[in-house]
This record gives structure tokens, C-alpha cells and sequence, in this order.
């Protein structure tokens, strides 16, 4: 499975939005769409757990996890680049 | 005879300036982070001693108040929304809830929050916790020289 996918599993089961994943883009801001801040630590952590890694707190801002895009690359740049996640 | 004077508000000087943050987290969410990331959830959001300050003994096994837990991290994210970060924000555990005997609590600040209350010319926190079944909320008031809350 691709990153995203997992990205996308992840987020439909920890950030409780207010809308269907079907409407989520890849670009949609996780927190307009009903994501919380304490929402925003089980996505973390549920991130942390499937990808194996930790957040570093250079990446604990709003911005790391506000759409499906943006988390997908700061967990590559915290993998490297080209990890496919499988 | 005693003469009471009114000053126009537009010419007092004000010597004071204030920050205010709050916020509710459902208790509910809280246990449910407990129950599926246990101790990696305490030990990311919680310091030691606020842990301690949680944990319930019964029969034996140790528990959380929940309620309390969730009231803490309220307390922290309005701390969060006082210190104003632009950009990256202070880790959670750098914003601890000391709990005092008699049952009121104070916020201690290290890392990047300190650095931000600093920044900022905060000279005080004043904090107020709050649960009542499925919710906690917490307020936070921070005060210091009015030119350097602005």
C-alpha cells in the first residue's frame, strides 16, 4: 500500500472529521474540516506507529499535519526521500 | 466630606496587558487515546509529575483520571493559544500543570514555551481547570507590561 493510502486510513480513523474521507482531497485543511488539536496527537501518534518514526518537535506545528499532502511530505523528509512505505 | 473624582478612561495610562486562552477537550477522546496508545500518549503529552498527579490507585491496580488528564491538556492548548507561536509550537510536556495541595494549580513553563513567555514579556500565568462529565476546559490568563502583550 502506498504512503498515502496509509496517510489517508490514518487520518479517516484518528482525526474524527466532520466530513466523509471521499471528500477529502488531498489539499483539504484537516482542521476546517473538523480535526482537533488533541484529534491531531492520536493522528500523530497513529502515524508514528504505522511509519516507525518520531515526529521531531521541529514539526510540531499546525501546518505538519493540515492536509493529507502536507503530512505525507514531512514524513518523507523525516524518512527520506524516495521511501515508498512499504 | 469626602469627594469621589472620575477620570475619563481615555486618560488613564493602562499598566497592565493581558493574554487569555481557552480550551474544552472531551474526556471521552482522552480515554480513548489512553486505552489505544497507553503509556506512549502519557509519556508524548504529560510530564512525570502530571501523571503522578493523575494516577489512582484501586484495589491494587493503577489507573488515570481521565478527567483530569483531559482538563491538563486543555490547560496546555490554551497556554498554546497565549504564547501565540508562529510556527513551530512548544511540545506539550513543556507546558506542566503543578497542582498545588490545596487543589489549585499553576503552570510551569521550559523549552520553547518558556522562551515564547519570555519573548513575549509575560510575567505571569494564571490558570483554572474545569471537568464535568464528558467535558474539560481549561483558562489561562497571562499578564505583563502592556506594550509587550500587543
Amino acid at each position: 500500500m502506498a504512503v498515502e493510502d496509509d496517510i489517508r486510513a490514518i487520518v479517516a480513523e484518528y482525526a474524527k472529521l466532520d466530513v466523509p474521507m471521499d471528500e477529502v482531497t488531498d489539499t483539504t485543511d484537516l482542521f476546517d474540516a473538523g480535526m482537533t488539536s488533541h484529534s491531531s496527537v492520536n493522528l500523530m501518534l497513529a502515524l508514528e506507529e504505522r511509519f516507525d518514526f518520531e515526529f521531531p518537535d521541529q514539526l510540531l506545528r499546525r501546518s505538519t499535519f493540515a492536509s493529507v499532502s502536507a503530512i505525507k511530505t514531512n514524513i518523507l523528509s523525516v524518512l527520506g526521500e524516495g521511501t515508498d512505505g512499504t | 466630606m469626602k469627594t469621589n473624582v472620575l477620570v475619563p478612561t481615555d486618560r488613564l495610562e493602562p499598566t497592565v496587558g493581558r493574554r487569555v486562552g481557552v480550551d474544552l477537550v472531551s474526556v471521552k477522546e482522552v480515554e480513548e487515546s489512553l486505552r489505544r496508545f497507553g503509556r506512549r500518549y502519557l509519556a508524548r503529552i504529560y510530564t512525570e509529575t502530571e501523571i503522578r498527579s493523575c494516577q489512582r490507585v484501586r484495589k491494587g491496580a493503577v489507573g488515570y483520571a481521565v478527567d483530569s488528564l483531559a482538563a491538563r491538556f486543555a490547560a496546555k492548548e490554551a497556554v498554546v493559544k497565549v504564547l501565540r507561536p508562529d510556527g513551530v509550537r512548544p511540545a506539550w510536556r513543556t507546558i506542566e500543570v503543578v497542582r498545588h495541595e490545596a487543589g489549585w494549580c499553576t503552570i510551569r513553563l521550559s523549552g520553547l514555551a518558556e522562551e515564547l513567555s519570555l519573548r513575549a514579556g509575560i510575567r505571569e500565568l494564571s490558570v483554572s481547570l474545569t471537568h464535568d462529565g464528558e467535558m474539560a476546559a481549561a483558562v489561562v490568563v497571562a499578564t505583563g507590561p502592556s506594550e509587550l502583550l500587543t
